[in-house]
């Protein structure tokens, strides 16, 4: 798991976040250190408001244009630093590094069908891709996902197709140009219980099988315990506990992740769930578990 | 349990037509809710439970059958006394709330449109609902957005209870809320429902907050009821393949949960120490 010698595909190093102008400024992060080894799938899980979105979108290069955000520390991907925002890391956008969001029908355009949708994600992997090549491309990453009838999908609009048709085509077009990374952010939240479970596999048959890494946002702890190999938990905008999933679940240390995975209602009984008070304690510093340190030096 | 059900549903049935197309929302659904009692409706979209909420609601009319409250019809034209005891509590409570108005205002609403208590008598009753869901008298004056999703969860069920109801339909409650709020959300209409000696029509997707909370559930898929039982039956011997797989695909965090849901899933005795 821990291998020190690998090279990871990301690695934030003390990210701060603020929003605001010159005189006033709300801190959002607080200096998150986090990284991701090549084919690792990692969670950042919180509640709202925590910086979890955030930190994804700036990995993204999506926050960084606005005047109003003030960003310092890095984030190395694919030898360079987006913390800065800028070009570089939006050439990488849909092709080095792709997004999942929420919602995947308000996240496809309304206005085009699927194919031509398709074709741009292609090309922004391959500027000479012809059309012809584009759509057998795009055929075959349909029906990877099990989509019954993928010439039918590709000239449809996202509204004609279900929520998890939608998801499917989201993954599909994310996964088309074979990312380094691919960042998930609550993947399948507004979806039915049995389709988030359909679009978890599918993630994870495909991500496994591309070597393609994932870093997933999430606020269920659940999902997080299905989904990833290793976890940091994040409170008001600090990284509070990281371990592997096994060490996290089967002994929590931080006393925010107690609180919160006592929180939660259990289908194996128990009645209502322990009432935690939200405790000065939640502040207290990081506790990294044995063998998950951050890499000694930001490689790139 | 007491004799007589608070709320019957007899055979129930609600067909959307439109354009020459015909969509059944509900099919043929019988059910009774015992006085006092936590009923939960499970089942994902396209499954019916918020037709059923429309229906007990008034807000939409009954294709078949027939909706009885403390034995008498309910239809869509309803007197003030059957309004009045019928109240919904939905999913997103900044939705829910009006904006422009102060939280007093929206929960003196209801006793102005019902008459409740004498005007002078109406601002102390908002008083009281507030500190009755763990609010100040002071948030009466504050607007929604002000306030975090709990307190305005807080104070959409203080609405509800404004006119003493005898049924609540909870519509999603804690869905939209963060796990630390949800479950002090969960404690408060636990402790409401006793108190008061509610009913719940409890509509949700998530079986964790079922478990916890309701006393039955009845599960549906596609506008028909699959199963319908005490919430203990249903997490230890599920009869349908639909509630199976429904369980089956909840995300879990604790190894008693993922043992009870790989013995659901695969249909073997449930392990002990998963009670």
């Amino acid at each position: 798991m821990n291998n020190a010698l690998q090279k990871p595909v990301l690695t934030i190093r003390d990210l701060r976040l603020a929003f605001g102008d010159r005189r006033h400024q709300t801190p959002v992060l607080h200096g998150i250190s986090l990284h991701i080894q090549p084919g690792e799938k990692v969670a950042l899980v919180g509640e709202s408001g925590s910086g979890k979105s955030v930190t994804a979108r700036l990995a993204m290069g999506l926050l960084q244009d606005s005047k109003r955000t003030h960003v310092s520390g890095s984030i190395w991907f694919d030898g360079i630093d987006a913390a800065k925002g800028g070009p570089e890391i939006a050439r990488r956008r849909g092709n080095r590094v792709a997004m999942i969001f929420q919602d995947p029908t308000s996240a496809l355009n309304p206005t085009f069908k699927i194919r031509g949708q398709f074709r741009d994600v292609l090309r922004s992997g391959d500027r000479s891709i012809s059309k012809d090549e584009a759509d057998r491309r795009a055929e075959a990453a349909l029906a990877e996902v099990s989509i019954p009838d993928p010439k039918r999908a590709l000239d449809s609009y996202a509204f004609q197709l279900s929520g998890g048709m939608n998801q499917r085509v989201m993954i599909a077009m994310s996964l088309a140009n074979r990312p380094q990374l691919l960042i998930a952010d609550e993947p399948g939240t507004a979806l039915d219980v049995t389709v988030q479970a359909q679009t978890l596999n599918l993630m994870h048959e495909l991500t496994e099988k591309t070597g393609t890494s994932v870093l997933l946002i999430s606020h269920n702890l659940g999902v997080v315990r299905e989904f990833a190999d290793r976890v940091y938990v994040i409170y008001r905008g600090r990284i509070v506990e990281h371990g592997t999933t096994a060490q996290l679940f089967n002994d929590p240390r931080h006393p925010y992740t107690r609180a919160l995975l006592a929180a939660i209602p259990k289908i194996s009984g128990g009645g209502l769930p322990d009432l935690p008070e939200r405790s000065p304690e939640f502040e207290n510093p990081l506790i990294t578990h044995e063998g998950c340190g951050e890499p000694a030096e930001a490689l790139s | 349990m007491t004799s007589a059900p608070i709320l019957e549903l007899d055979r129930l049935g609600k067909v959307f037509a439109a354009d020459g197309h015909s969509v059944t929302a509900l099919d043929d659904v019988s059910l009774s809710f015992e006085r006092g009692e936590c009923h939960a409706i499970v089942g994902e979209s396209g499954s019916g439970k918020t037709t059923i909420a429309n229906l007990v609601l008034g807000l939409l009319g009954a294709t078949s059958g027939a909706i009885r409250f403390n034995g008498a019809t309910l239809g869509r034209s309803r007197t003030r006394d059957q309004k009045r005891a019928i109240q919904l509590v939905q999913q997103n409570p900044l939705s829910a709330l009006n904006p422009r108005r102060s939280v007093g205002a929206s929960i003196r609403l209801p006793l102005d449109v019902h008459g409740l208590g004498k005007g002078s008598e109406r601002n102390s009753r908002v008083a009281a609902l507030l500190q009755e869901v763990g609010l100040e008298p002071e948030h009466a004056k504050r607007s929604p957005r002000g306030l975090s999703g709990g307190q305005r969860q807080r104070i959409a069920i203080a609405r509800a209870l404004a006119c003493e109801p005898e049924l609540l339909v909870l519509d999603e409650p804690t869905s939209a809320l963060d796990v630390l709020v949800q479950a002090r959300v969960l404690e408060l209409l636990q402790r409401l429902r006793r108190e008061r000696g509610l009913t719940y029509l409890f509509i949700t997707h998530d079986l964790a907050v079922v478990r916890a909370i309701a006393d039955r559930v009845s599960v549906f898929q596609k506008g028909r009821l699959v199963e319908t039982g005490p919430v203990e039956t249903i997490f230890s011997d599920p009869k349908s393949a639909y509630t199976r797989e429904l369980i089956g695909a909840i995300p879990v965090v604790t190894e008693a949960e993922a043992a009870l849901r790989a013995a659901i899933r695969a249909g073997t005795p449930i392990p002990a120490g998963a009670e």
